[in-house]
Formats: structure tokens, sequence, C-alpha cells
């Protein structure tokens, strides 16, 4: 076992056990992968358990509004190259979760953890990451979760003073100044396009200004930082100028930028770009997304988009019309209740696509899509909806208990 | 620009327009194209003047700290006030609402000055935020059907002598003083705590603005297929979740 100097206590034994007979009672209940459950079970029996697992590990934590299950995959795979990692690779990302995945990987010399917004602070407290990358802040489930620019404090105060290196996008106003009182830090050029959560000075509540792709604020001078990674097209230029070509599997803009943070990540773990940027290139789709699935004769492109920000990267990746579209939007519990958000996606860029809607709040989408002045069929489920589309490729996307109920049905 | 054209101007929605609502611009846009009246929207950044010549103004809801920096800069302005002052329309949600009133809580715990454009005064509540779908009677002087929404916030709002109650709900709680009551309005000043948006839910809201920006008693029919599918779901579910 490499690094595992120091054993378990015997306690810390117990409750990875019994987290592992909750989870494995979960599973043959039917219940999902038991992930959350046994490590719930686990950190009971142990609540420093999160900490005793992650010691031995080299760990990076990644946490955003977007991107963070697929750029933990990213990360994942290109610190393979450097040693057997262990990782919560399937999006269960509050300490339960992530619990439930550390205890299953004993052997393995790097832990690659994403970590839910609001527990960011108290994870990286746990268990002393090497590394932490930051991605975007933006406006999420409003009725239930923290105001935006407050999750960006408590980022702020929690990882303040911390000795990990924190990887940071330079293009996120509120990124970067959560990610400015820390005392290193690695600024990457990621680009945001979504910029309507950062349109005052997150500092001191002044008038951002945003020429081009720079910003700055004209009353306290809090300015974008200089970052020494940029994704600039299909390259990522690392800090000695060097130009590596992005060739994902995975689509769009939003996750070359994931691409260009976690090879800066790895770049800190002594992973080199070529041969992180290379192994990238295996992963395929992460927890379903991006998963091409055939249904009733149409090639489903499953996408999932949570929240405005979302929406738009989403736009900038499917195919041009005459591509038809199948939408679905549901607004319980996990999405989020309030159904505002529709109506900061600008749903004209879906101008000239054939448009279907599905899901618990189709009348929702359907009125924000009239108001577009769009044409749009409203259908009763996924079958009416498939079968009214012509043959051929389908981009469907969905938030996020849309998204599993459609996983479900298409059988993916 | 058409001098004859409806001015729609959007109030600050780099501070206040966290809860989608960008889309009652939008709805009073649409259906007044739908007319074919023809509408000049001016979103005004808060390093901006308001301008005063405006027939309707859109304020929206936000978050704590842009809510007390919007009331400094539009108490520093000051053309919003000139803008009521020549009779323009103003329609407020939430967070805006709480600022045409006389007085909010800001987010230092600190009494904030309004602008007193609506005799109403928030205080924040002690207890848990107000969240979820609301459902009631808009006042019958305004001649309008029952109002649905959703609320998402923390204040509870008094309505003085010198306004009246924009609706008394059914379901929900709206200004959050026990009374039933929500949101307020006088002349052609509104404020509502109910997002959705609001008019998306109930699109008459948007045809009132825009008979009286227009000083008509009527305006020619537009498909509403969708807005009234969606008004009865929402009512629906409003009713089953408080029985």
């Amino acid at each position: 076992m490499a690094g595992n100097s120091e054993p378990l206590s015997p306690r810390a034994k117990l409750a990875v056990t019994a987290g592992k007979a909750a989870a494995a009672v979960s599973r043959a209940a039917g219940r999902g992968s038991g992930s959350v459950i046994g490590g719930r079970v686990a950190l009971k029996l142990d609540p420093e358990l999160l900490g005793r697992l992650a010691h031995h590990l080299d760990v990076v934590l990644v946490s955003a509004t977007n991107g963070k299950t697929t750029t933990t995959r990213l990360i994942a795979e290109a610190l393979g190259a450097a040693g057997p990692v262990v990782s919560n690779a399937l999006g269960a990302n509050m300490p339960a979760g992530i619990t439930s995945a550390l205890a299953g990987g004993s052997d393995a010399r790097y832990g690659v953890i994403e970590v839910d917004e609001k527990y960011l602070a108290g994870v990286a407290r746990d268990v002393t990451p090497k590394a932490i990358a930051l991605l975007n802040l933006s406006r999420d489930q409003l009725d239930r979760a923290a105001e935006t620019r407050m999750l960006a404090e408590k980022w702020r105060e929690g990882l303040a003073g911390t000795h990990a290196i924190v990887i940071a996008n330079a293009d996120d106003p509120l990124v970067a100044w959560a990610a400015s009182s820390c005392p290193t830090v690695v600024w990457v050029a990621a680009g945001q396009e979504w910029k309507d959560d950062a349109w005052s000075c997150p500092s001191c509540g002044g008038v951002l200004q945003r020429p081009g792709d720079d910003w700055f604020c004209g009353e306290c001078g809090f300015r974008r930082p200089q970052p020494t990674w940029a994704l600039s097209g299909d390259y990522v230029i690392a800090p000695d100028g060097v130009a590596w070509p992005i060739q994902l599997q995975l689509p769009g803009r939003a996750n070359k930028a994931n691409a260009a943070t976690s090879a800066a990540v790895a770049a800190v773990f002594g992973v080199a770009p070529k041969i992180a940027l290379e192994r990238m290139y295996a992963v395929q789709a992460v927890a379903g997304r991006y998963d091409v699935v055939s249904y009733l004769g149409r090639d489903l492109r499953l996408l999932l988009a949570k929240n405005p920000a979302g929406w738009l990267e989403t736009f900038s990746l499917i195919d041009g019309p005459p591509a038809p579209v199948l939408l679905s939007v549901n607004a319980r519990g996990a999405d989020g209740t309030d159904t505002s958000w529709l109506w900061d996606v600008d749903y004209t860029r879906l101008a000239g696509h054939p448009i279907y809607v599905i899901g618990d709040r189709k009348l929702d989408l359907a009125v924000r899509l009239e108001v577009a002045g769009l044409q749009f069929q409203v259908c009763a489920d996924v079958d009416e909806a498939v079968r009214s589309a012509p043959p051929g490729k389908i981009e469907v996307i969905a938030n996020y208990t849309a998204f599993q109920d459609l996983r479900r049905v298409v059988g993916n | 620009m058409s001098d004859t054209s409806l001015r729609l101007v959007w109030v600050y929605p780099d501070l206040l327009s966290t809860y989608g609502d960008q889309g009652n611009a939008l709805v009073v846009e649409r259906r007044a194209q739908q007319r074919h009246i023809p509408v000049t929207r001016i979103d005004v950044r808060s390093d901006q003047p308001i301008p005063t010549s405006g027939d309707i103004y859109l304020i929206g809801g936000g978050e704590d700290r842009p809510q007390r920096l919007a009331a400094e800069r539009l108490r520093r302005d000051g053309g919003l006030n000139r803008a009521v002052g020549n009779g323009a329309i103003v329609f407020s949600v939430c967070a805006g609402y709480q600022i045409l009133g006389t007085e909010f809580i800001n987010d230092l715990g600190r009494p904030e000055p309004g602008l007193g454009i609506l005799d109403v005064r928030s205080v924040r509540n002690e207890g848990s935020r107000h969240v979820g779908d609301i459902m009631g009677d808009i006042d019958e002087r305004l001649g309008l059907p029952p109002l649905t929404g959703f609320e998402n916030h923390q204040g509870n709002t008094v309505v003085g002598p010198g306004a009246r109650p924009f609706a008394r709900l059914r379901f929900g709680s709206g200004n959050g003083t026990g009374d039933g009551t929500e949101g307020a309005w006088c002349d052609t000043v509104f404020g509502t705590y109910a997002h959705g948006p609001v008019m998306a839910r109930n699109p008459l809201i948007a045809d009132m603005l825009l008979k009286l920006a227009l000083d008509v008693h009527a305006l020619p029919p537009v498909d509403e297929q969708w807005y009234e599918a969606l008004r009865a779901e929402r009512i629906a579910a409003a009713t089953q979740a408080s029985a």
C-alpha cells in the first residue's frame, strides 16, 4: 500500500466496515449505489474518518457551480499517469459521499475529490488537500442555496491561509475574489460565458468594467489577476508559453476550459501537460452526461444543464439547426423548486431548431419559449417527443432530476 | 428609436435581476409587439443615470447587498422619483418593492431609507424565509384575475395608509404580516413579492401596464393558451400544497 504508513485505528476500521455494510444493504434494496448512506453510517461512527482516510493521499479538491464532476473525472484520468487514484466519480460530493468513495481506495496514492460548493471550506479543513481547483460560481437553486456572493465569501474565509495550492479561474470575478485570500494561487484563464452574477465588484460593490476578456473595478481597483495558464481556442497555453492541443471526446468550450484547469492541476502533481491531456482524451461520458444513446431509432445525445450558466454553455456546443432539440425541466427538491431561472436563459439561441418540450415543468418552459417567439411542441413524455422528431440525432438538454428520469427511460 | 414608441425602462439589471426578473420585461415587450405597439427597452445599469422620460419602469429582485447598493444609487440619482412625479408607471418585485417604500432593513441589519414612492415599510422576518407558490385575489379595483406566483424572501412589509394591498392571498405569506395581504399599489406604482416571474404567470398585469401607459381601456386579444395552462397548473399546485 503506497504511502499508507499509518494504519487506520480500530474505530476507523469499524466505521469503514459498517459503512460498506450499509451501502451493500442499500444496493441490495435497490436504492441506488449506496455510497451516501454508507458514508453517513461511517461518519457517525467516526466523525474524523474523512481526515483519516485522506491522510495517506495526495488530495485535490474540485469545486464550482458547473463542471465539477467532469473536471474531477479529467483530473483523475490525468493523475492516473502518476499512480493509483481514488475519486468520487459518480458525483456524490457531500461529506458522506466523499467518505464513502475514499473508503474504497485504500491502495490509492491520489485522491481526486469533487466537493459541493457549500461544503468546500469544511472538507478542505478535514482532508488537508495538496491542491484545490476552483472553476466558477453562478446562480443555482436560489430557493434553497446561499446567495452566490455569500458562497464566494464562504470560500474566501474558509480557504484563507490554506496550505493548498489553489488553481483558480481568473475570468470569474467571484472565483478570483474568493481565491485571492489564499497564499499560493495558480491563475488559469479558463473563460466564463455567463457574466450576470458578476456585474458588481465582489470586494467593494462598485460596477465592474468588462472590456473584452478583461475585468476590473473602477472604484477599488480589484482586477483580473494575471493568469499563468490560459485556454486559447483549442489549446491550453502552459506557463512556459508552449501551446498544447486539447483533444477531447467531450464536446464544447466549457469542457476545454475544464481540461485546461485539469492540466494546470496535473502539473502541480508532476504530470506534464502532454501526458495529462493525452489521458483526458479517454473520457467519453461522465455519469451519463454527453453520452449518445440509441432509442426508438434515434440517437439521443444527453446533455445536463442545471442553471443559466450551464444552459448557455450547452447551447454553444449543440449541433446547429435543423438538429432537433428536446428540452426537459423539473423543479423537484434537487433542482430547486423555483423555475424563475428559465427567464435568465436566452432561448432565442434555439431559433431554427425543431423544439420538443417535456418534464414536470413543461408549461413554464412553454410560456418561456412562447415569449421568446419560438415554435415548439409540448409532449406528454420522452417517447412522444422522440417519435415526433425526425430520424437521426436529437440533442437532449435536461436539468438535474429530469436528466435522471431520462436516463432511466432511455436505458442509459 | 421612434419618438412615439413606448419606453420600457429596466432598472439596474446588474444589481436587481436575481430571480429571472428579465422575464417581466420580456413579457411586456412580447405582448406589446403582438399588438404592434412599438416598444423601446432601455436597460439602465447602476452606474448610469435613470432616464426620467420612461413610460414603464421595472425594478426586480436581488440579494441583500445589491439591494442596499441599489437603494443608495437610486436615492443619489433621483431619476426614478422624478419619473414618478411625471406620472410614470413603476412595477417592482421583492427587493425592488422594498426599495420603493420608505424604509427597509439592509444587509448590515440597519434601517435603510427607501425612495418613498410607495407607502410601505419593510422589516426583516425573524422566522424562516417565505418560500413557495402563492395564490390570491388581486385588488378588485384593478379588474385582474387571481394572482399566482412564487415567493422567496425574508421581508415583512407593512402597507401604510397611502397605499393599498395589491392582493389578498389564499395561499402563501405575501407581505408576511399575517393579515393575508400581498404587495401594495397606489395610482401607477405597484409592488409585489411574487416572482415566477409574475408577468409570465399573470400576463394581464403586463397588459394593465400597457393600457395605463397608452391610456386605453382595451387591447386586442393575443393567444393565451400556454399562459392559461401554466396558470391553471400553478394555481392547482398552490391549492394542493396548502391543503
